[in-house]
C-alpha cells in the first residue's frame, strides 16, 4: 500500500464519494476551474461538470446557506470555505440554521450539509489565514466538528460524514495537507464520528491533541522515550460531541494528563477536556490537568518570529510533559 | 437578459371580471375568501387569547391576508416549495397546516407539529406540505431558498421555491446575497416581499435609499414586479407570472407587495407611539379581506346568507382549535433533549 498526503485523502474521497452518490455535488470560491486555492477539488470540474462542482460567488454566508437549501432538498452538498478565517460571516447560517433544523423541528426538517474549512497555522497565514475555529463551533449541540488528522482517518471520516444526516463542520489541517503523509487503504472502509483513537499506547501520561498538534506530540512522545517516559496520545478525531470514554479511561490509567491545542487557550477545547477529567476522574488524578495551547491574542501574526512565539511544537509540548512527569 | 423596471400589472379585458380573465374558477376564488376569513379569524383569536394572558405571545398577519392567500393558489402544492416566514398564517393555513397547529402553537403544548412547541407561535413548518422551518432572525430563509432552487434546477426538475419576507428583511446581507446568487445562476425561485411599511417602528425609508424593494431588482440581473398586496386577485396574477417564469426556466423574479400592518408588530409592541391613528385607520378602508368580500359580493360569488355561513364556520373551527390545544397537555419536560442529532450511520 503506497503512502499517500492528507490533501490526497480528501481529495481522492471526494472523487469516490461523487462517483458514488450523484446527489452530492461541491461549491465553494474557486474550486471549479482552479480547482481550489490548495487544490483539493483538483481535476474535479473535468470529471463532474459545473452542476457538481460549482464555482460560487465570493459569499460564504449564502454558501452555507446555499448548501443548507440543497440539503432540506435531499442532495448532498459539500461547501468549502476558502480558509477556516472566513467563516464568520456565515456563522447565524451554521449555528442557528443548519445546526437547528433538527431540533426546531423535533425531527421533521434535516439539513446534512458539509462545511469543509482549511483552518490552523504555522504557514505565515498571518492574522486571518491562521485561525483555529473549532471550539467556537464546538459549543453548538446539533454541529458535528471532526478534525482528522492523518490520511487513514481523513479518508473513513470523511466517507462517514457524507452518510450523516448532520450538518458536519470539516476541518483540515492546512499544514498538514502535504507535509503528512501514510497509508489509506483504497477500498470503502469508515470510521464513525464520536470514537477517538489511540495514536500511541503509553502509560506514564495522557496526551489529548488534533490537527497539527497531533503530530507534533507524537514527535515530542518519541523524544521522551529517550528519557524512559512513555506517553499515551489521544486523537479526539471528534471534537464535538467527544468520545469522553477513551479520554477518561486513558487519563484513569496514566493519571495525568495534558490537552494541546493552537486554538488559543481561554475555552478551548482543552477547558471543556480538563472540566471532563476533573469531575470524571478526579480520584485517579496524580497531577493537575495541564493544557498547552495559543496565547489568548485575536490571531496569530505574521512574522516569522510572533508567529513561531505563537504555536506549540514538539518542544515546547516535551517540555510540559517533563512538567508533568516531574509533579 | 433583459431587465425590466418595476411594473404596475393592469388587467386589460373590462368586459369580463379579472378572475375570468386569468382563468380562476369561481369556486376557487371563494376558496380563497374563505381561507382569508378563516385566518382572520384565527389571528383575531390569537391576540384576544394573548390579551387574557393565556398564550406569551402572538405575531399577526392581519392584513396579508390577500397576498398570501394568492400564493398558496399560486404554488403547485406538494410540488413547489416554500420558504415562509412569521407573518405567513394565512399562506400557511391555505396550504394545509390546521387551526389546531396553529392554536397548539400559540398553547406550546404537546403535539404541535411545527416544532414539537420548542418554537414561538409562527415559525411555521411542515414538511408534509413542502413548508420549510423558519427560524426568528429575519431574511435567513432567502439564501437558502436559493439553495433550494439550485438543487432543482441541477435536477431538472419543474419545481420552484417561494420565499417570503418583509421589507425590514432586505437590508439584510442574507436578502443580497440569496439574489445574487439567484441571479447568477437564473433560479426558479420567486421572492416574494410582503411590504407592509413597517419593520416593527421603522418606515421603509429607513431600511433602503430606494422608493420600492422592486427597484433594486436590475441590481440582481431579475426583474422586479410591484402590485396591490391587498387585492387578492391581483395578487394572484403577479405571483402566478413569477411562478411561470421561474418553471419556464427563466429564472428568479423579485415581487414586491404593497400592502400595510393593520395592527402591531406583536402582542409586545405598541404601534401608536410611532405612527398616528389617521395613518392606520385610512389603510383598513384597504382591508384586504374587505376588499375580497367586496370583490365576492359584487361577482356574484358571495351573498350575505353564504357570509353568514362562512362566518359561523370559521368561528366553529377557531373555538374548535382554540378548545383542543387549551386542553392539551404540555410537552414532558425532558423532551427539551430530544432531536438533537439524527441516528448515526451503522458500519
Amino acid at each position: 500500500m503506497s503512502e499517500i498526503t492528507n490533501i490526497e485523502a480528501i481529495t481522492r474521497t471526494l472523487q469516490q464519494e461523487m462517483r458514488r452518490d450523484p446527489r452530492i455535488f461541491i461549491t465553494g470560491e474557486d474550486v471549479g476551474k482552479r480547482g481550489g486555492v490548495f487544490r483539493v477539488t483538483k481535476g474535479m470540474y473535468e470529471e463532474f461538470g459545473e452542476a457538481r462542482v460549482i464555482d460560487s460567488p465570493l459569499s460564504e454566508l449564502s454558501l452555507v446557506a446555499v448548501g443548507i437549501g440543497a440539503a432540506l432538498y435531499g442532495l448532498r452538498p459539500i461547501v468549502e470555505i476558502q480558509f477556516a478565517d472566513f467563516i464568520a460571516p456565515a456563522f447565524n447560517q451554521i449555528v442557528q440554521e443548519a445546526a437547528r433544523f433538527r431540533y426546531r423541528t423535533n425531527g421533521d426538517w434535516h439539513a446534512p450539509v458539509l462545511i469543509r474549512a482549511p483552518y490552523g497555522g504555522g504557514i505565515g497565514g498571518g492574522l486571518y489565514h491562521s485561525q483555529s475555529i473549532e471550539a467556537t463551533y464546538s459549543h453548538i449541540p446539533g454541529l458535528y466538528v471532526v478534525a482528522p488528522s492523518t490520511p487513514y482517518d481523513i479518508v473513513g471520516m470523511l466517507r462517514y460524514a457524507l452518510r450523516v444526516d448532520d450538518p458536519v463542520l470539516f476541518l483540515e489541517h492546512k499544514k498538514t495537507y502535504r507535509l503528512i503523509k501514510g497509508e489509506a487503504p483504497d477500498d470503502d472502509y469508515m470510521i464513525p464520528f464520536c470514537k477517538a483513537d489511540i495514536k500511541r499506547v503509553g502509560s506514564d501520561m495522557t496526551v489529548i491533541a488534533y490537527g497539527l498538534m497531533l503530530h507534533e506530540t507524537l514527535q515530542a512522545a518519541q523524544e521522551l522515550m529517550h528519557e524512559d517516559i512513555n506517553v499515551e496520545v489521544i486523537d479526539p478525531r471528534t471534537l464535538n460531541p467527544l468520545d469522553r470514554d477513551t479520554i477518561l479511561s486513558s487519563v484513569k490509567k496514566t493519571g495525568k494528563a495534558l490537552i494541546v491545542h493552537e486554538d488559543n487557550l481561554t475555552l478551548g477545547l482543552g477547558a471543556e477536556i480538563a472540566a471532563l477529567i476533573a469531575s470524571e476522574a478526579f480520584a485517579d488524578l496524580d497531577a493537575p490537568v495541564m493544557r498547552v495551547a495559543g496565547p489568548d491574542v485575536p490571531a496569530m501574526p505574521y512574522a516569522r518570529t510572533m508567529q513561531d512565539f505563537f504555536m506549540p511544537n514538539a518542544q515546547k509540548i516535551a517540555d510540559a510533559l517533563r512538567k508533568l512527569n516531574a509533579y | 437578459m433583459t431587465l425590466s423596471s418595476p411594473t404596475k400589472l393592469e388587467l386589460t379585458a373590462p368586459t369580463l371580471a379579472p378572475h375570468v380573465q386569468l382563468g380562476l374558477h369561481d369556486d376557487l376564488v371563494l376558496e380563497m375568501y374563505w381561507h382569508m376569513l378563516l385566518a382572520r379569524r384565527l389571528d383575531e383569536r390569537m391576540w384576544i387569547l394573548h390579551r387574557q394572558h393565556q398564550v406569551a405571545f402572538h405575531i399577526s398577519g392581519i392584513g396579508h391576508e390577500a397576498t398570501q392567500v394568492a400564493a398558496a393558489y399560486a404554488l403547485k402544492r406538494g410540488h413547489d416549495f416554500i420558504f415562509p416566514y412569521y407573518r405567513d398564517l394565512c399562506l400557511t393555513l391555505a396550504l394545509g397546516l390546521t387551526p389546531r397547529a396553529m392554536m397548539l402553537a400559540m398553547y406550546g403544548k404537546q403535539g404541535e407539529p411545527m416544532s414539537g412547541a420548542r418554537q414561538m407561535p409562527a415559525h411555521y413548518s411542515a414538511r408534509h406540505l413542502n413548508i420549510v422551518s423558519v427560524s426568528s432572525p429575519v431574511a435567513t430563509q432567502i439564501p437558502q431558498a436559493a439553495g433550494m432552487a439550485l438543487a432543482m434546477k441541477y435536477q431538472n426538475t419543474d419545481q420552484v421555491v417561494m420565499t417570503c419576507f418583509g421589507e425590514g428583511s432586505t437590508a439584510e446581507g442574507d436578502f443580497h446575497e440569496g439574489l445574487n446568487w439567484a441571479g447568477i445562476f437564473k433560479l426558479p425561485v420567486i421572492f416574494l416581499c410582503q411590504n407592509n411599511q413597517y419593520a416593527i417602528s421603522s418606515p421603509t425609508d429607513r431600511e433602503m435609499a430606494v422608493q420600492n424593494v422592486a427597484d433594486r431588482a436590475p441590481a440582481y440581473g431579475m426583474p422586479g414586479v410591484i402590485f396591490d398586496g391587498n387585492d387578492f386577485i391581483e395578487s394572484y396574477h403577479a405571483i402566478t407570472q413569477a411562478i411561470e417564469r421561474a418553471r419556464r426556466g427563466e429564472g428568479p423574479t423579485l415581487l414586491e407587495a404593497k400592502m400595510y400592518r393593520l395592527v402591531p408588530h406583536s402582542s409586545d409592541d405598541d404601534d401608536r407611539t410611532y405612527r398616528s391613528r389617521e395613518e392606520v385607520e385610512a389603510w383598513k378602508q384597504r382591508d384586504p379581506l374587505l376588499l375580497a368580500r367586496k370583490y365576492c359580493v359584487e361577482n356574484g360569488l358571495l351573498d350575505d346568507a353564504h357570509q353568514a355561513e362562512f362566518e359561523q364556520r370559521a368561528r366553529e373551527i377557531v373555538d374548535d382549535a382554540d378548545e383542543f390545544a387549551r386542553n392539551a397537555p404540555y410537552p414532558p419536560p425532558e423532551e427539551a433533549l430530544n432531536g438533537v442529532w439524527g441516528e448515526l450511520p451503522k458500519i
